[in-house]
């Protein structure tokens, strides 16, 4: 089985996994790293969304051999130490979660959202696709631009 | 009454026992959660609410309810740190095991208004405990000892954690100070918006679900199933799947095949690989026309019109929806010869672990049912089918698994909400409404070879999740407004292997909604303003308030654009009622977008108000869903639907723009509160479309 050597949250990881594997199912089943949540398995619902070098993917749709020799940051890398990322300060700051299963997908699209722009407009918001089921999406749109407010200042 | 139980650490318990069984849809009402506290009961403290204070300095009370989103371990704990003047940081709520007797439901918006008694009087009672033993130790008068912050304060500014007062305060009997709750006038806790307890663990990843578990040897676990609802298998060519790399086990279930392997990757791979023949289920001929039809013909007959009178008519009809909640079922299952250890999120553990013993025959005492949080649920995890479905498994499979539902099985083969439809015939006479009438259909499940114990079905609360309700003539039992003479009935359409379930406000998100347009209807048939008409004929002062509360807040009758619109609705149950006012812009008809909501709430005590705007903003964009775009088709027997991508629940770019929430303050025994939002939401965004479009809003979803 070939072996795949990539840096996860700022550690060097190495799995041995086929090729086609997902990298959602080589976090959360073989480096037990089960922030990114299953939600549908083909890249629609964006539960796992997490980044790659820094850009937004959803690793359900990232073959594992795509991923080596790269960067995959998932939600538990997202925060420096006990310091929170701003969007996670935000999203804590404006009580966003509900059942919280999306929220980790949520957040990794607002922070790579963040990271192409400053100053998200509403439509840049409106463009995020990630489903959140309990319906938290005003509570979302606050806590980016909060987000976006904290970064600047 | 609350209870010392025999510990080293200050233990106590409050009764919150009710004698409805769980299936039923235990409700109590807001009396009896008052009178509660003063209760005795001896015995089991499975049927009570149990504080352990340890000497940690952690309150632990662990919970019979699920956690699902709706913020119940919040509310618990802010009314615990009330009672006892504890840090809300220092209070632990762990989800209780599944119990043998007592109330673990959760369900029918009724978690607060079952606990808010019993939490508090446990809670103060503890606290009077921990005040005795501090004067205990320093010899000082219980009365002048004060309480903050987890610990008991004395005037000469000594402290003491409660942690470091628990083994003493648990053998005080005779408590030197009050063990009643605080008057609402005292509340620091309660009423105070809070952030949710699990905020922290929720933003950076750590809050466990079923599948994070890491249960040492539990396989990953994917199921075949067939293409149609109810589908058999014929037959099963399983040597290219049990020849993959990783497959540990292939095992025929009831209704698929199930393969156990090494990763979710492999189980996917090799279950993709198996070859079933199947036969069609036994609604292949069925698609979603003949199902209209058959609903419309079964609504009973509205009775004769008063003479006289002008009627304004209606007939409305609903698809079917999906619940899926974001965590897609799943379950890790240990099922041993003499044994067995589940752990999933379930609104009904009690009926769960029954349900279990027996399919797995075992004694219901030998398992083990641990309750996780759930990634939503809606009414989805009031059923357990999946978790029967993943014991037999383990079982068959001797090994244990950790089985998962994928999105399409959800969609395909999880429950939903019936189709129904709805006449609804206004009499009106002299400018006043003389009669109402409301006949509806509903899809029925019919059982044909599995009881509902083997389904994991509970079938009271497939049709009255809402529980006990006031009996009415209305299929809504609403009678919400003087519209003179009510009459209406049910009727039903039969279809066997049709999976459904409550879902969040269960009738009303039909029937309520339904009727909401036509208040709208007939407000304009009587040329009147929805919102005066509404005014002088809603029998309830709150109600009333809260439409004002709302049109005031939202500008009600400001002027819109060409193609936008307001529209407004209101709705009572729960103990509770709430009134919505939407913006639409809908100058696309096919992509409209709600623009604002703005809702007004009256549930008693609000516990936490910040929990209660989440509620609410959650069943405005279940409104917005249901009533413009998310719905299932029956195609052939077979739900067409299998992924978000096709299931058109709302995103960022369907919610609205602004959002408010206001809350009536009260002082009243708080009401339910989680599904209370459904109708009002649902039935203001139909109204603001009819306003917005001209049009009259009749098929849900609108774009489908």
């Amino acid at each position: 089985m070939p072996r795949y050597t990539f840096d996860l949250n700022g550690k060097p990881v190495t799995v041995e996994a086929p090729a086609d594997m997902p990298l959602l199912w080589v976090l959360r089943d073989l480096l037990q790293v089960t922030g990114p949540k299953y939600g549908c398995g083909v890249g629609v619902c964006r539960a796992c969304t997490s980044h790659l070098d820094g850009a937004e993917i959803q690793p359900c749709v990232v073959p594992v051999a795509d991923c080596a020799e790269r960067r995959v940051t998932t939600i538990e890398g997202l925060a420096d130490g006990d310091t929170l990322h701003p969007v996670q300060q935000a999203w804590l700051d404006r009580d966003v979660a509900q059942c919280g299963f999306c929220q980790p997908g949520q957040i990794m699209a607002a922070a790579a959202l963040l990271r192409r722009t400053s100053e998200p407009t509403d439509a840049d918001i409106d463009a995020i696709e990630n489903v959140c089921r309990c319906g938290t999406y005003c509570r979302i749109r606050e806590a980016i631009k909060q987000a976006a407010a904290m970064t600047e200042g | 009454m609350v209870y010392s139980l025999a510990a080293t650490t200050l233990t106590v318990a409050a009764p919150i026992g009710c004698d409805t069984s769980s299936a039923e849809g235990a409700e109590p009402r807001a009396a009896d959660a008052s009178a509660r506290p003063g209760v005795v009961v001896t015995g089991n403290d499975e049927e009570m609410l149990v504080l352990e204070v340890t000497a940690a300095n952690r309150v632990v009370v662990r919970l019979p309810r699920v956690e699902v989103g709706q913020g119940v371990t919040t509310a618990v704990a802010m009314m615990i740190a009330e009672e006892l003047d504890a840090r809300l940081a220092d209070v632990d709520i762990p989800l209780a095991d599944a119990r043998t007797k007592g109330n673990q439901y959760t369900g029918g918006s009724s978690s607060v208004r079952s606990l808010y008694g019993p939490a508090r009087a446990l809670a103060a009672t503890a606290r009077a405990r921990l005040v005795t033993a501090a004067a205990l130790r320093w010899r000082l008068p219980a009365r002048t000892l004060r309480t903050h912050d987890t610990m008991v304060i004395a005037p000469d500014g000594r402290t003491a954690t409660f942690g470091s007062l628990t083994g003493l305060a648990a053998r005080i009997t005779r408590p030197r100070v009050s063990s009643k709750p605080k008057p609402p006038s005292r509340h620091r806790v309660i009423g105070k918006p809070t952030t949710r307890i699990d905020a922290r663990d929720i933003v950076t990843g750590k809050a466990r679900y079923a599948g994070d578990l890491h249960v040492s040897g539990a396989k990953p676990t994917v199921v075949a199933r067939p293409p149609t609802l109810g589908g058999k298998i014929r037959a099963v060519d399983d040597r290219a799947a049990r020849a993959m790399p990783g497959v540990r086990a292939v095992v025929r279930v009831a209704d698929g095949v199930a393969v156990v392997a090494d990763t979710f990757h492999h189980a996917f791979q090799a279950r993709d690989a198996l070859r079933i023949t199947w036969a069609p289920g036994p609604l292949a001929a069925l698609s979603d026309a003949v199902i209209r039809s058959r609903l419309r013909a079964a609504v009973p007959r509205l009775g004769a019109a008063p003479s006289g009178s002008t009627q304004v008519a209606g007939e409305f009809e609903f698809a079917f929806v999906g619940h899926a909640p974001m965590e897609v079922l799943t379950v890790v299952a240990d099922v041993r010869a003499d044994r067995a250890e589940l752990w999933f999120s379930t609104q009904t553990p009690m009926d769960a672990r029954d349900g279990i013993a027996s399919a797995v025959r075992l004694p219901a005492s030998k398992v083990k049912v641990h309750v996780m949080r759930g990634g939503g649920s809606f009414g989805r995890r009031l059923n357990h089918e999946f978790a029967i479905e993943a014991a037999l498994v383990a079982k068959a499979a001797r090994m244990p698994v950790k089985l998962m539902w994928s999105r399409s099985d959800d969609l395909r083969h999880g429950r939903m909400r019936p189709a129904t439809h709805h006449r609804i015939r206004a009499s009106h006479k002299g400018g006043r409404v003389v009669a109402f009438a409301h006949a509806a259909a509903s899809v029925s499940e019919a059982w044909e070879r599995e009881g509902a114990a083997v389904q994991g079905g509970v079938t009271a609360v497939v049709r009255r999740a809402g529980g006990v309700r006031d009996a009415g003539p209305l299929p809504s039992d609403g009678g919400l407004y003087n519209f003179g003479r009510l009459s209406g009935d049910w009727g039903g359409v039969e279809l066997a292997a049709i999976p459904l379930g409550a879902w969040r406000s269960v009738d009303s998100g039909t029937t309520r909604t339904a009727e909401e347009i036509m208040v709208d209807e007939i407000a304009r048939g009587l040329g009147k303003d929805p919102v005066a008409f509404r005014r002088t004929t809603l029998r309830s002062r709150a109600v009333r308030a809260v439409l004002d509360k709302a049109a005031s807040a939202g500008s009600w009758g400001r002027p819109m654009p060409a193609g936008h619109g307001q529209g407004m609705a209101v709705h009572e149950e729960y103990g509770s009622c709430v009134a919505c006012l939407i913006e639409i812009d809908a100058t696309d008809p096919k992509n409209p977008r709600v623009t604002s909501a703005v809702m007004a709430a009256d549930v008693g005590t609000a516990v936490n108000p910040r929990g209660l705007e989440a509620q609410l903003m959650g069943t405005t964009i279940d409104g917005i869903s249901t009533v413009l775009s998310a719905g299932l088709h029956i195609d052939r027997g077979a739900v067409r639907e299998g992924s978000f991508d096709d299931f058109h629940y709302a995103r960022q770019r369907h919610a609205p723009l602004h959002f408010e929430a206001h809350i009536m303050p009260s002082k009243g025994e708080p009401g339910g509160a989680g599904e209370l939002g459904v109708p009002a939401a649902a039935g203001a965004v139909a109204n603001a479309y009819a306003r917005a479009t001209g049009t009259k809003p009749r098929r849900f979803p609108l774009n489908f």
